[in-house]
């Protein structure tokens, strides 16, 4: 059955495909083949492509009645033994944080994919990056989240997986924060050999030698061992405060503390494992822009056109990775610097988390914000200019 | 026309002519078939249809950052809305490809280097006015000939294409290219 299978899937190659399709391609080398949705613009391409590629390659397509079960779907079908995804977009995204907030207390891997579009409510539809703050906060309650912002159709695939890969080993919601510029243009899309793809499996007890009788769901090294449902494993677990073995019947302040900072550290304290930045120019340079996203890729041409033009030595930093926020790699790479620029589709979002990691290390933040399109680089160009006249 | 380092293709028209699939074929044939890089990205509004809609190709030999049209060097515009609307964007000296049955009024037409493609009534000769985003094609074809190969166009055309309309828009994509072969005389670099 799954050899008969494999024609479906996509040859190594190049291609020239949409990010919404890039992202399904990646999800599907990923492992995944549960998908659960409900349509919304700008994020309807990534389900279309879901729909036609799922039931190809073995896997299941369901559409859902709304974006609650479409999120609450992921979290049975990944207990179940499956790698699960969702795509929807802004106003949808808010309806899944209960799932979001769920599943980071049950532990459960999952990839949710935002293809961002402006708000408040229903806001618009074209290009956001409004959601980053909802994307760490928006779930309640305490918990790390990891987000992922992809900037091009290449790493529309390759941060799918990487979402996967890191769902399923820090057994946590993961979010792919994309946008409808990248979402919905066209591009080349390497899909390199096989081999050359990491995946990253849950790590199951059997793999680990433990036994039904000596499995503790919620075992309290960093990482507990995932049961599927249906193995023999007693899988229990709730969305409550608990013990070890996933129940909560011994209610203590101090079970407390250790469940929940448990949580917390295992993302916090792996950030430098889970985080990545990419830089140009960063040494010894006089000022920087922070970005991430599409918006990266307006900065990276206004950064050169200002070095070239008046000879600013401005440096250029994409966060891949917006949560948990890389303020150690931050620090590590930015010595001092007078102004750093945060081009955001938003009103300045991250520059909050930017500004508190390096507020000793330049002399000002400025945001410059764009609502609804993404910056052009003489958008950018201009108000850098500006400041520095 | 010179190898350029950054090649900017702007086509607009209604929704509904076809303009996101002519970008996706330039976008697939300079990419897939020409090993350059391109970038292809549509507006996107609730106005899509029967509003202005524009597809919009970015090529160039080395890497493309910001993936929309800065100054475009080719324009395409299918009606006079997407003219008025998008013809800002154009450089001076630049192509701009029109329809003169749509298009009846082009501003500071002397900025341009304009050509009038008669796209829907060559269409309409092929076989259907749905014929029109591939006729266009054919008349842009000239001014990038020496950046991309004819077959690596019609490769691209019979990929996006339904099987049974094929032949026809390879006919149209025929008659367009004939078109401007035949009413202009094209300057080589």
């Amino acid at each position: 059955m799954k050899k008969s299978l494999d024609r479906y899937l996509l040859q190594p190659g190049v291609y020239y495909l949409q990010g919404s399709q890039a992202c399904i391609e990646g999800a599907i080398v990923a492992g995944c083949r549960v998908y659960g949705g409900y349509p919304i613009t700008p994020a309807t391409e990534v389900m279309e492509h879901a729909a036609l590629r799922l039931p190809q390659v073995g896997g299941r397509f369901i559409q859902m009645e709304d974006e609650i079960a479409s999120a609450c779907v992921l979290i049975g079908a990944t207990w179940a033994g499956a790698k699960a995804m969702t795509a929807t977009s802004s106003p949808g995204f808010s309806l899944m944080q209960e799932a979001i907030s769920y599943a980071i207390m049950a532990e459960t891997p999952l990839v949710i994919v935002n293809v961002q579009r402006p708000g408040p409510g229903q806001g618009y539809i074209t290009a956001s990056q409004e959601d980053v703050m909802q994307a760490r906060w928006g779930h309640h309650g305490e918990g790390s989240i990891i987000a992922l912002a992809p900037a091009s159709v290449q790493e529309m695939f390759e941060l799918t997986i990487e979402a996967f890969n890191l769902s399923e080993q820090w057994r946590t919601p993961v979010l792919v924060m994309a946008e409808e510029p990248v979402a919905h243009m066209r591009e080349r899309l390497v899909i390199p050999p096989k081999d050359d793809i990491k995946i990253v499996n849950r790590k199951k007890p059997q793999d680990v030698g433990i036994t039904p009788e000596n499995y503790l769901p919620r075992s309290h090294d960093i990482m507990a061992p995932m049961a599927n449902w249906g193995e023999g494993y007693n899988v229990n677990h709730v969305g409550l405060v608990h013990l070890e073995d996933g129940n909560v019947t011994k209610y203590s302040p101090r079970m407390h503390y250790e469940c929940i900072s448990r949580l917390q550290q295992k993302i916090e304290g792996n950030v430098n494992k889970i985080a990545r930045v990419e830089t140009e120019f960063t040494e010894g340079c006089e000022h920087l822009v922070v970005c991430y996203g599409a918006v990266s890729r307006s900065s990276i041409e206004a950064v050169k056109e200002a070095r070239e033009e008046r000879g600013i030595e401005i440096g250029f930093l994409k966060l891949v990775t917006l949560w948990p926020f890389p303020e150690a790699k931050l620090r590590e790479i930015v010595g001092e610097v007078d102004t750093i620029f945060v081009p955001e589709m938003n009103l300045g979002m991250m520059k909050h988390p930017i500004t508190e990691s390096l507020r000793d290390r330049c002399r000002r933040v400025v945001s410059i914000p764009s609502l609804g399109i993404l910056h052009s680089p003489e958008y950018i160009l201009s108000k850098i200019y500006e400041e520095l006249k | 026309m010179n190898i350029y380092k950054r090649l900017e293709i702007r086509i607009a028209g209604f929704g509904g002519q076809g303009v996101v699939t002519v970008g996706k074929i330039l976008g697939t044939a300079f990419t897939v078939f020409e090993g350059k890089n391109s970038v292809n990205s549509q507006s996107y509004g609730p106005e899509s249809r029967g509003g202005a809609c524009k597809s919009e190709v970015i090529v160039s030999d080395g890497e493309i950052n910001y993936p929309h049209v800065r100054r475009a060097d080719i324009f395409i515009a299918l009606s006079q809305l997407a003219l008025d609307t998008y013809i800002s964007d154009l450089k001076e000296g630049g192509i701009l490809i029109v329809d003169p049955n749509s298009v009846k009024n082009v501003p500071e037409r002397r900025k341009y280097d304009v050509y009038e493609v008669s796209t829907t009534e060559i269409a309409h000769k092929v076989g259907g006015v749905k014929f029109q985003n591939c006729v266009a094609l054919g008349a842009l074809y000239p001014f990038i000939k020496d950046l991309i190969k004819e077959t690596s166009l019609r490769k691209a055309i019979s990929e996006s294409v339904p099987a049974n309309t094929l032949k026809v828009n390879m006919t149209a994509f025929e008659r367009g290219k004939r078109y401007i072969k035949e009413h202009y005389v094209i300057e080589e670099n």
